[in-house]
């Protein structure tokens, strides 16, 4: 396995404390493309940040290439909602931060920086600030600032969460493609569920309070998919149905 | 949509040369009302001077060089406790709003002596350093230091967390996360306080020259109302608002308008 949780509890303190993952055990195998679905304060992002190693688990452990995972690590490289690029940068500097920070010298580091910039179709953007881009401009930078240092898994936290809807489309081609070139290990956190189906090997819908795992559907429909398909909306019922039993509030992707 | 954006912008340029113009009005009536008050002789020339007889004083004043040598004199002292008090108070501020300890017991500290206008430090300084170059100094940083630490340290405490995660996460440690992602984090901040600890250390060096014998604007202000020159007085009082305006619009604000927009937190 490539990503390995077993037994993992997350507690927030307080007064009764929040139980965020209540004994998840999950493995993603390397290259899979693992989408966690459900609605909002189900501990889905909890789980990537324990992933991610920005937090500590309460109980069980969480490996990484069979190591348990220690703090944060550019193996692991997370794409957050809200883009979190660095406004005193320009693009160029944003997505070759991680390979200054491991120390690249910089014209190696800024060819890596232009082939990703390129597979995002942001090349012309290179020296444009942060403040002069469109939200989805903004996450395919941070997407090619998260695959300049070569991570072994991704982790994205509802990425095109706050996105219109043609942007969002375009964006899931993008990302489908790179990760068939690329052949990373994908967890993707969403609450949008024809998302998870175009995205998704796998889709794990989660529960509630406690956090848990509630059910897994395998998604074998062929690739490249979009989110009209008529079997993505077809599923996507069937996973709603699930979903409705906790009353969560969960988007069927509908425009 | 095309016309709308022309006549916004012809209204957007008609609405600055209205204001310039009532401005211009105003301050023009203002020098004249003056001038008119001066010439009805209510109050002898001693404590009530004329536009003109100022006007004439500022041409001497910088014909002779006095008011450029008391200028330079000043801003040499000012950059210099302005460049001090930059440097360790964005130093000071990074430190308070990083280490939960510092900030507990040196921030009420801090906290605590940004209520003392800084001249009250004169007699101590003045114990501790003579009536020398460094007990103005003294004062100047007293004044510019405290402010700037704790801008900084409210624009560390106050960044998007998610700034420091993200960078974290790409893998930025030690002092380079400091100098590469929490100081530019908090720069608008910063940037803010220096605008704030500029003024004061101005207002600051204007105190502690009128106070003694210092070659610097301040005395050229005492000097006037040692010789009964009133025209002096108020020409120096101008030089030193010229000043404080110049460098507030052609440095700090332009400074401050461009690093908001570039952090993107609007105008």
């Amino acid at each position: 396995m490539k990503v390995d949780l077993r037994g993992v509890t997350k507690v927030f303190p307080g007064r009764p404390g929040v139980v965020a993952l209540d004994a998840i055990d999950l493995g993603v195998r390397p290259g899979e493309f693992v989408c966690l679905l459900g609605p909002s304060g189900c501990g889905k992002s909890t789980l990537l940040n324990l992933v991610a190693g920005l937090d500590r688990p309460t109980a069980g452990e969480v490996l990484v290439n069979g190591q348990p995972v220690q703090g944060p690590g550019t193996d692991r490289v997370v794409i957050f909602q809200a883009a979190a690029l660095f406004p005193w940068l320009h693009v160029l500097g944003n997505v070759e931060f991680g390979l200054r920070m491991s120390g690249v010298a910089r014209g190696e580091r800024e060819a890596i920086a232009r082939r990703y910039l390129r597979m995002v179709n942001l090349l012309e953007f290179e020296h444009t600030f942060v403040h002069q881009l469109s939200g989805g401009m903004k996450q395919r930078v941070a997407l090619a600032r998260a695959l300049a240092l070569d991570p072994e898994v991704l982790l994205m936290d509802e990425p095109f969460g706050a996105l219109d809807a043609q942007t969002r489309d375009r964006l899931h081609d993008e990302v489908q493609n790179i990760w068939s070139a690329t052949e990373k290990t994908v967890l993707f956190v969403t609450h949008n569920v024809r998302e998870a189906i175009v995205l998704g090997d796998r889709v794990l819908v989660m529960s509630p309070r406690p956090g848990r795992i509630k059910r897994e559907f395998t998604i074998d429909l062929p690739r490249p998919r979009q989110i009209e398909n008529y079997a993505v909306v077809d599923l996507s019922r069937e996973i709603l149905n699930v979903l409705k039993d906790d009353g969560g509030q969960t988007s069927p992707g509908s425009r | 949509m095309m016309t709308d954006i022309l006549s916004t912008g012809t209204q957007a340029r008609q609405n600055g040369a209205r204001r310039v113009v009532v401005k211009l009005a105003f301050f023009l009536l203002l020098v004249a009302a003056w001038e008119a008050l001066f010439r009805a002789g209510v109050w002898p020339p001693y404590l009530f001077p004329s536009p003109s007889g100022v006007a004439r004083t500022l041409v001497r004043g910088f014909g002779n060089q006095t008011f450029l040598v008391g200028i330079a004199v000043s801003m040499r002292r000012l950059l210099v406790g302005f460049v001090v008090s930059a440097v360790l108070g964005t130093l000071l501020g990074l430190a308070l709003g990083r280490v939960r300890l510092l900030d507990e017991t040196l921030g009420s500290l801090v906290l605590g002596l940004q209520a003392l206008p800084s001249i009250c430090w004169l007699p101590l300084a003045l114990l501790w350093f003579g009536l020398s170059e460094q007990a103005i100094l003294f004062i100047v940083v007293m004044g510019a230091l405290l402010s700037i630490t704790l801008s900084t340290q409210a624009g560390v405490k106050n960044s998007d967390p998610l700034f420091l995660r993200a960078a974290l996460n790409l893998g930025a440690r030690g002092w380079r996360l400091y100098l590469l992602v929490v100081l530019p984090a908090a720069l608008p901040a910063i940037i803010s306080g220096m605008k704030l600890g500029w003024s004061f250390a101005w207002r600051s060096l204007m105190a502690a020259e009128l106070l003694y014998v210092s070659f610097g604007l301040g005395q050229l202000l005492m000097m006037g109302r040692e010789l009964n020159d009133m025209n002096q007085v108020v020409a120096v009082m101008l030089v030193i608002i010229a000043i404080g305006l110049v460098v507030d619009r052609l440095v700090f604000a332009p400074l401050e308008t461009r690093v908001r927009a570039r952090w993107g937190l609007g105008e």
